[in-house]
Formats: C-alpha cells, sequence, structure tokens
C-alpha cells in the first residue's frame, strides 16, 4: 500500500471490508456477537486507527503495522491434513485440554476429552448459538469499545475463538492450553475473539501459545474477556512466539468479583510487532490481581505492553510487575496505569517496570501511571532502565565463569523474577528452557514440528 | 475513634483558614482597555519604548499564538478563558522618574511592607536584592549599584530591553521559543515586564537575588518574563516568591523564565509560590500557567529549581533542564500541596543530550481538600547521551477522601548506558504515625504539621535559608488542620 496512505483512508478501508462482507461476517454467528457491532464501528468511526497522538499509544506506531497489505478471511479454511500432526506442543510432559484455533477460527476437529460435568469448551460462534444464556450474560460485557478502538475494530469483525465456562466451585486440574496458529501462504489479517466464564468458586488455568507457521505476514487483532466470579481464582499465562514479519495486538480484558484471584502472565518471547493491551477491573472487596510480563526483544521488533488496573472496590490488592530485556534495534515501551476509584478504600496497588538496554540503538520508553482518587490506600511504583551490573559480572567472572556465560546468568535471573510466578511446574520449566534459548540467541525451533519455519 | 474525631475537627477548622495575604492595594493604574489584537501589542510595546526587534517578536508570537488551540493534555478542568476580556497591560502610575525611596508611593511601600519585601532599611540587614515587580512595571530596583560594581547586571526586563539590548536579543527566546507551547506564545506576544540577570564570567554573586511577583489591579493578567544568563565559572542564586490579593474573578498568569547557564555556571532558582488560591468554595484564584525551562550550555554547568507550590486554583508548570553541555547536572525539587477545589499538573523534564549528564527529581505533593495534584514529568534520554543518570523521586500524600494524587512519568530512554530509576508512592499519613506522636504529648494538629514538615523536608533544605523559613510558614498556612 502506498507509503502515504493516512490513517483516515485505512479506516475507511476497514469500515468498507466489514461493509462488504457482512454476510459472511454474520453467517454463523449467534445474536450475542451480532448485536455488539453496530456499536463497535460507530465507536471505530469515531475513534480511528490510534495515532500516536494518542496518550495510550504514544509510543507505539499502529499506523505503518495498519498500511501493509493483507488478505482477510471471513470463513474457516478446512484442512484434510490433521492439524495435529502438523503442529504439536513441544512440552511432552505438559497434560493440558489443547484448543487448536487456526487464522482465527476454532479449529473444527478439535478433540476435547474428560472435562468435568457443565464445563463448556468450544467455538466462540458455537456457543453464542448453542448457550444464548450464559453467552450473551458475557460477551461484550467487559469491553469499553468507546475507549479503545482495536478493541472497537475487534468487537465488529469477530467471528470466532474460544469459549470457556467453568460452572461454580469446579476446579479444572488441567489446563486448558489454546494455541493460535497463523498458517496461510498469503498475508493474512486476523481476528480473534475469546471468551473467558470462571463461575464463583471455580478454579481454572488458561494457556494461551501464539505462533507462526509459515513466513508470512500477519496482523493478529485478538481480543480475550475473562470473568473470575466470587471466590474464583484463573491463572492466565500467554506466551508470544511468532515471526518478525507478523504484528500481534492482543486485548485482554479481566473483570474480577469479590475475593476472586486471578494472576496473568504475559510471555513476549518473539514477535516483529506486539501490542498487548490488559486491562483489569476489580470489581468486588478483597480481589487480588497479579499481573506479570517478560519481554525480550532484539533486530527491529516493537514490544509495547499497556496496563491499565482499575480499582472500584475497597480491600483489593494488585501488583503488576514487567521486565524487559531490549537489544540490536528492539524498541520497547511500557505504559503502566492504577486506577484506585474514590471508594476503593484500603487498596495496595503495586507497579513495577524494570528494563535492560544491551545496545546503542535499543529504545525504551516506560510511563508508569498512578490515579488516585482515595485516600487510605498504598500505592506505589517504580520503573527503571540500564545495564547489566558491573560489579556482579566481576563478581561472577573472578570466580572462572566467561563473560558471555556470566552475562547470561545475570539476565536470566532478571527475567527469573517473572517467570518464577507461573503456577503450572511444566509450563515453567518449559519457558525458562525458551527463555534460556532466546537470551543464547537461538530461539528454539520447534524440533517435533514439521515446519521448520525459521522465526 | 477520639482520635480520628479530633483530626476531623482539626481539619474542620484549618481548612476554614482564609487566605492570609489578601489585601487589595489602592493605586491608581494605568491600564489600556481589555482585550488582544496586533493594536494592542503595538500599544505595549509603544508603551515600554521598545525597539523594533521586540515589536517584532511579539508580532511573530501573536500571529503563531492565533494558530494554537489551548492544551487539553494535563490533568486539569479550565473553564474557558476569554482572552479578550483580558487587560494586557498595567502600570503603577508614576508621578515621575523616582530618585529615591521616599517619591515612592507610599501606598505601594506600605504593601511591600505588609508582604515583608525589605526595600528599606531592612535590605541591607537581609542581604536581599529585590526587583519588586507589582503590576507589570519594575517599581524599584534595590542594590543595583553594589552588584554593578561586580558586573552582575539585575534589572527589570524593559530596562534591559533597552540598556543591554544585544544581551536581550542574543538570547530571549533561545530556551523557550515563542512557538514552544500556547501559553509561552502569549507570553511573547503580550509580556509586560519581569527580570533580567546577567552574571559575568568568573562571577560568584554574593547575595541571593530576588523578585517578587504580585498581581494586584482587577482584570488584569500578568506576563512575566524572565532571563538569567550566567557566563561561565559564575554562580547565581535566584529567589522568586509571590502572594496575590484575594479576587472574585480568576486571573490569569503566564509567565516564562529563560536559564541559561554557560561551562562551569551553576544556576539555583528558587521558588514560593502563593497565589490566590481561591476561596473554600473553588470561587476565584489565578491561573497559573508557566513555562520554566534552562539550558546547561556548557560543560559542568548546573541548573537547579527548587519549588514550593501552595497557591494558585489552577498550576500548569514545568520547570525543566536541558543538559546540552558534557558532564551538565540539573535539579529538580518540588513540594506541591493543593487544598480545598486548587488543580496543580506540575513536574519537569530533563532531557539528556550531553554525555554524562546527571539529574535528580524530588517531588512530593500533597493534597488535601477536594483537590487534585499530578506529578508529570520527562526524563528524555537522547541518543548519545552517553553515561546519563537520573533518580526520580515522586511521592503523593493524601489528606482527605475527596482529593487525588496523580503520577504521570514519562521514560523515553534511547541510549543503552543510561541508568534511569524512579519510583513513586502514593499513600495517606499513618495511624500509627500519628498515634506515635500523641504517645510522645504532640497533639494530633502538631503531629500532622511534623509529619509533613518531615515528608517535604528533603525539598525544603534545598531552598535559601530566607525561603526555608517562608516555606515552612506557608505549609503550615495551606495545609493546617486539612490532614485527615
Amino acid at each position: 500500500m502506498a507509503e502515504n496512505t493516512t490513517v483516515g483512508q485505512l479506516k475507511e478501508m476497514l469500515v468498507r471490508l466489514y461493509h462488504d462482507n457482512k454476510t459472511s461476517i454474520d453467517a454463523n454467528v449467534g445474536e450475542g456477537i451480532r448485536s455488539v457491532r453496530g456499536k463497535a464501528l460507530g465507536d471505530f468511526e469515531k475513534l480511528g486507527i490510534p495515532t500516536r497522538k494518542v496518550e495510550a499509544y504514544r509510543y507505539t506506531n499502529l499506523e505503518k503495522v495498519f498500511a501493509e497489505d493483507y488478505n482477510a478471511e471471513f470463513s474457516a479454511e478446512r484442512f484434510k491434513v490433521d492439524l495435529r500432526e502438523i503442529f504439536k506442543c513441544e512440552i511432552p510432559e505438559l497434560d493440558t485440554h489443547v484448543v487448536l484455533v487456526l487464522n482465527g477460527f476454532y479449529y473444527h476437529d478439535n478433540k476435547i476429552t474428560g472435562l468435568p460435568e457443565g464445563v463448556i469448551i468450544t467455538s466462540l460462534a458455537q456457543a453464542s448459538v448453542s448457550h444464548p444464556g450464559i453467552f450473551n450474560a458475557h460477551y461484550g460485557k467487559y469491553v469499553n469499545t468507546e475507549e479503545d478502538s482495536l478493541a472497537a475494530l475487534n468487537s465488529f469483525f469477530a467471528q470466532d475463538g474460544v469459549f470457556v465456562y467453568i460452572p461454580e466451585h469446579v476446579k479444572i486440574d488441567k489446563p486448558v492450553q489454546i494455541i493460535n496458529l497463523c498458517f496461510s501462504y498469503k498475508n493474512l489479517r486476523i481476528t480473534r475473539r475469546n471468551l473467558i466464564v470462571a463461575e464463583k468458586g471455580s478454579e481454572l488455568h488458561v494457556i494461551v501459545c501464539d505462533h507462526t507457521l509459515c513466513r508470512r505476514k500477519y496482523l493478529s487483532n485478538s481480543l480475550t474477556e475473562i470473568y473470575t466470579g466470587a471466590n474464583a481464582k484463573t491463572e492466565y499465562s500467554k506466551v508470544q512466539n511468532e515471526n518478525n514479519l507478523s504484528a500481534q495486538l492482543s486485548n485482554t480484558y479481566i473483570h474480577q468479583e469479590a475475593d476472586s484471584k486471578v494472576v496473568s502472565n504475559i510471555l513476549s518471547l518473539h514477535g516483529g510487532f506486539i501490542r498487548n493491551n490488559i486491562f483489569v477491573k476489580l470489581n468486588g472487596e478483597r480481589a487480588e490481581n497479579h499481573t506479570y510480563g517478560l519481554f525480550i526483544s532484539d533486530s527491529n521488533q516493537h514490544i509495547s505492553n499497556y496496563t491499565s488496573v482499575l480499582h472500584a472496590k475497597p480491600y483489593c490488592n494488585s501488583n503488576q510487575l514487567f521486565k524487559g530485556i531490549l537489544s540490536e534495534n528492539a524498541t520497547g515501551a511500557f505504559n503502566g496505569k492504577i486506577y484506585v476509584g474514590k471508594d476503593a478504600q484500603k487498596t495496595l496497588a503495586y507497579q513495577k517496570n524494570n528494563n535492560i538496554l544491551l545496545s546503542p540503538s535499543a529504545r525504551m520508553n516506560s510511563k508508569p501511571q498512578l490515579e488516585i482518587y482515595a485516600d487510605d490506600v498504598k500505592c506505589s511504583h517504580g520503573a527503571t532502565a540500564g545495564q547489566l551490573d558491573e560489579d556482579a559480572l566481576f563478581y561472577l567472572r573472578s570466580r572462572g565463569i566467561r563473560e558471555a556465560e556470566a552475562r547470561f546468568l545475570l539476565m536470566y535471573a532478571f527475567a527469573n523474577d517473572v517467570i518464577s510466578n507461573i503456577g503450572t511446574r511444566h509450563l515453567r520449566d518449559r519457558i525458562i528452557d525458551l527463555v534460556d534459548k532466546r537470551l543464547r540467541g537461538k530461539l528454539s525451533k520447534c524440533n517435533e514440528c514439521e515446519i521448520h519455519c525459521g522465526n | 475513634m477520639k482520635m480520628e474525631n479530633d483530626q476531623d475537627k482539626i481539619l474542620t477548622e484549618l481548612t476554614k483558614s482564609d487566605y492570609k495575604y489578601g489585601f487589595v492595594t489602592d493605586i491608581e493604574t494605568d491600564t489600556i482597555p481589555k482585550g488582544l489584537n496586533e493594536n494592542v501589542i503595538r500599544m505595549i510595546s509603544a508603551k515600554k519604548k521598545e525597539p523594533d526587534y521586540m515589536l517584532d517578536f511579539r508580532l511573530k508570537s501573536f500571529r503563531h499564538w492565533q494558530t494554537m488551540k489551548m492544551p487539553e493534555w494535563a490533568h486539569l478542568v479550565i473553564p474557558e478563558i476569554n482572552y479578550q476580556d483580558i487587560i494586557y497591560y498595567a502600570a503603577p502610575k508614576q508621578k515621575a522618574s523616582l530618585s529615591g525611596l521616599n517619591e515612592v508611593d507610599p501606598e505601594l511601600l506600605r504593601t511591600f511592607d505588609k508582604l515583608g519585601i525589605p526595600l528599606d532599611e531592612q535590605k541591607r540587614l537581609t542581604g536581599v536584592a529585590v526587583d519588586a515587580v507589582m503590576d507589570s512595571v519594575s517599581v524599584k530596583t534595590t542594590f543595583r549599584e553594589t552588584l554593578a560594581e561586580l558586573g552582575i547586571i539585575f534589572c527589570s526586563f524593559s530596562d534591559a530591553v533597552r540598556e543591554h539590548p544585544d544581551l536581550v536579543e542574543k538570547y530571549m527566546g533561545t530556551v523557550v521559543p515563542y512557538t514552544d507551547n500556547f501559553f509561552a506564545s502569549l507570553n511573547s506576544a503580550v509580556f509586560s515586564d519581569g527580570s533580567f540577570c546577567y552574571i559575568p564570567r568568573g562571577v560568584r554573586c554574593p547575595m541571593e537575588l530576588s523578585t517578587y511577583f504580585r498581581i494586584n489591579a482587577a482584570n488584569t493578567g500578568q506576563f512575566e518574563r524572565t532571563l538569567i544568563i550566567a557566563e561561565e565559572d559564575s554562580y547565581v542564586s535566584y529567589l522568586e516568591g509571590c502572594t496575590a490579593p484575594m479576587r472574585d474573578e480568576h486571573q490569569l498568569h503566564a509567565a516564562i523564565v529563560e536559564i541559561i547557564a554557560l561551562e562551569n555556571a551553576e544556576v539555583k532558582y528558587s521558588t514560593v509560590q502563593n497565589w490566590y488560591p481561591g476561596d473554600k468554595n473553588g470561587k476565584g484564584g489565578v491561573y497559573n500557567f508557566v513555562t520554566k525551562r534552562g539550558i546547561c550550555r556548557g560543560d559542568h554547568s548546573k541548573i537547579s529549581w527548587a519549588q514550593v507550590e501552595t497557591g494558585s486554583a489552577i498550576t500548569w508548570k514545568y520547570p525543566s533542564c536541558i543538559l546540552k553541555g558534557n558532564h551538565s547536572t540539573g535539579e529538580f525539587y518540588s513540594v506541591a500541596v493543593t487544598n480545598n477545589h486548587q488543580q496543580a499538573d506540575t513536574g519537569t523534564k530533563m532531557i539528556h543530550i550531553g554525555r554524562n549528564t546527571k539529574s535528580t527529581i524530588i517531588s512530593k505533593g500533597i493534597s488535601a481538600g477536594k483537590s487534585n495534584n499530578s506529578y508529570r514529568g520527562l526524563v528524555k534520554v537522547g541518543k548519545n547521551a552517553q553515561n546519563a543518570r537520573n533518580f526520580s523521586q515522586c511521592d503523593s500524600l493524601l489528606l482527605g477522601d475527596k482529593c487525588g494524587a496523580h503520577t504521570f512519568p514519562y521514560l523515553e530512554v534511547e541510549n543503552e548506558s543510561a541508568i534511569i530509576e524512579h519510583e513513586a508512592t502514593t499513600s495517606r499519613i499513618g495511624e500509627d504515625q500519628i498515634f506515635y506522636c500523641n504517645q510522645r504529648g504532640i497533639d494530633t494538629e502538631k503531629a500532622i504539621g511534623l509529619i509533613v514538615n518531615g515528608y517535604a523536608r528533603e525539598v525544603l533544605n534545598k531552598l535559601p535559608m530566607e525561603f526555608a523559613v517562608e516555606a515552612q510558614k506557608l505549609l503550615q498556612i495551606s495545609l493546617e488542620g486539612s490532614v485527615g
């Protein structure tokens, strides 16, 4: 696309794309999904594609990403071969309910068995038709399309993704692993939408892995809504591992009720352009939220994390920790916000962002923010940017550890603050392994994968 | 429970305390009609008998200003300002040029006395040279001769325009260009007067220089402009303090301060700001939209800002340092207090450009009543700023459950050798701290005063002696009992 394409033209193009394909976009979805489109479209037309003049996107150049040429598909492709043969998760010990999603569409042949009674794991489109009651009570309820245009964009294009429902007081032992695959021989625009509902007293661990299987340009805009009911516990781990051509816009909206606990781990290991928007609303007393992020970027990658934690009720705790290692020409951004409403007394809210810059042309922008309207609170944030500690390096080298190894050890220790928060052991081990390889400059090639796409 | 009641009582008592510096001086003022257009600007320039380059500068600024919009990014609710409803020039009427104190309007002298400005005998005792600005025109400059012996120029801006046009033309607008922002452009177009300070090479200014700003005539916005130039190896400590009388109508204050520090020079700029904050219901009060910026142009130079902000209905102010010279240092120490319906969005910018530059930011915000207090700061490390070092600490103290405290730091790092640290906390005074004091026989009000002063100590310590005392008093007045 021409370089001087303006955001205005891009916006019009997307709106036209929607109108032209409205029939196929609406083909298989229920009323719940269709009903929010009108407002979302209106909001998007108002907001447009965020430029860097929009405060939340100050350090993220979305224009460039949207200006690329992509194809769009509005119906699921059916592969004759078994997708599970093409892609295998490389964590053999990790026993999960695997849910494959191909180019944004729920894989038609997912085999999910042995679920506790009442648990539903199915495609989003399917759920909107077959379980309208539960679905409509939650879908689109935690997203504010007026506030963020990526959310609005996702909401009117949304067709499919994964729906997970855990009934009251049910604990699901095996994590649910959603594997998002990008697999096509042409550049593709992908929209994914997930809805995860954990009713009160339930326990759930969701792992989301993002992979690209071909060296093509993908622009994915995914949105996940997570509802955690009273007393429920949810762990949400996201592992981003995509190629350098792809752009991933990932929006997560977490809504928590009283006494609930959510731990999220956002692990951005690889990807040309990553934007993570994480919105948390603590909507019940004594709710607890932990959001951890680790990003390792090199070459010309861009990684941007945006968090907003809203304390709406008293006695809630929140904790954010984002750590980044940037080398070569990588650029990173962190924009975190803690918002304490005027009724949210006795709030404890912490936020920390540490960054290591390893090369002269790496760049980091950090913007931690506090907005506080209640007085009986303890809130703090901290942000640092620096290098590896020379004294620590010297200490290690004086004990006979080679410089390269010593550097690696220090970086690994830096990253470990985030990794150690992952609750599932096998996943944690796997991430340690991935980070190890990543820091040594060779991100694990999927050993068992038949497409050695090469990141 | 008892203690809480006590606190509440003290809180109500003290938030009721009125602005203690509110009085209006009756002096005939020479004003021009309300409104803003090119003719008004020509008139201001003509009244001040300015050379052509100044008029050109003003007109250029005005034309640019007309293309600009009021900034909306700050965390402030600013009622619409009608720029045509403001008198842009008001000078106290002077009968003739004055040769001694006895010729100064006695009413004016009394005003300064009330403010504690040492215009007469006190000047020798306190050792403070005062360039008193009242309604835009410098009335009396003291110690000018003493300073002149050292080659220091300390005079009103308009005098400088006439007497040192080369220096003014060379430096004015180099740190804050007329295109910088909405209020800077406005100021550049209509600025009335201000202070000019030039410290020659190798001179250490023997006394603290000080200016008292004061808004007086009704409906007059005040547009000050200060320019400080510190030549190589020089040192100056500059004090600025202000109080304003009670007024019902909002008053606009859009000042510019420019500091230029050449090689090895050090400039310390301290401010105590106590403009009229409006009454308890948020009626009236001064709008304080100020652009303050210093540039460390030479190697090993240093600029240090220290401010105590207790007044103004709305404060929009970011004293900044551009660290261009290698090994240059920028410092920012701030205590900002907001009470009742005050709003403050203040902070700093530290722009690291040279090698081995250092900056420190210590900001203490205290919010009480229904006020909102934001810290907004930028630390930017440019591509070639090797070994830049920054430490920022921004704490907020909340006194009362209807106020807000916000922190918006921006960290932009483009050089891998930089070490940048930022930390911020928000909390209220711990009941255990108050209990500890009570237990030792200190009543709750004193305890709160003690704790707040301790909290702000790091900054107060940075103020020159003369100011530290006043600042502590101001903190007490502004906060008395608003602590809950």
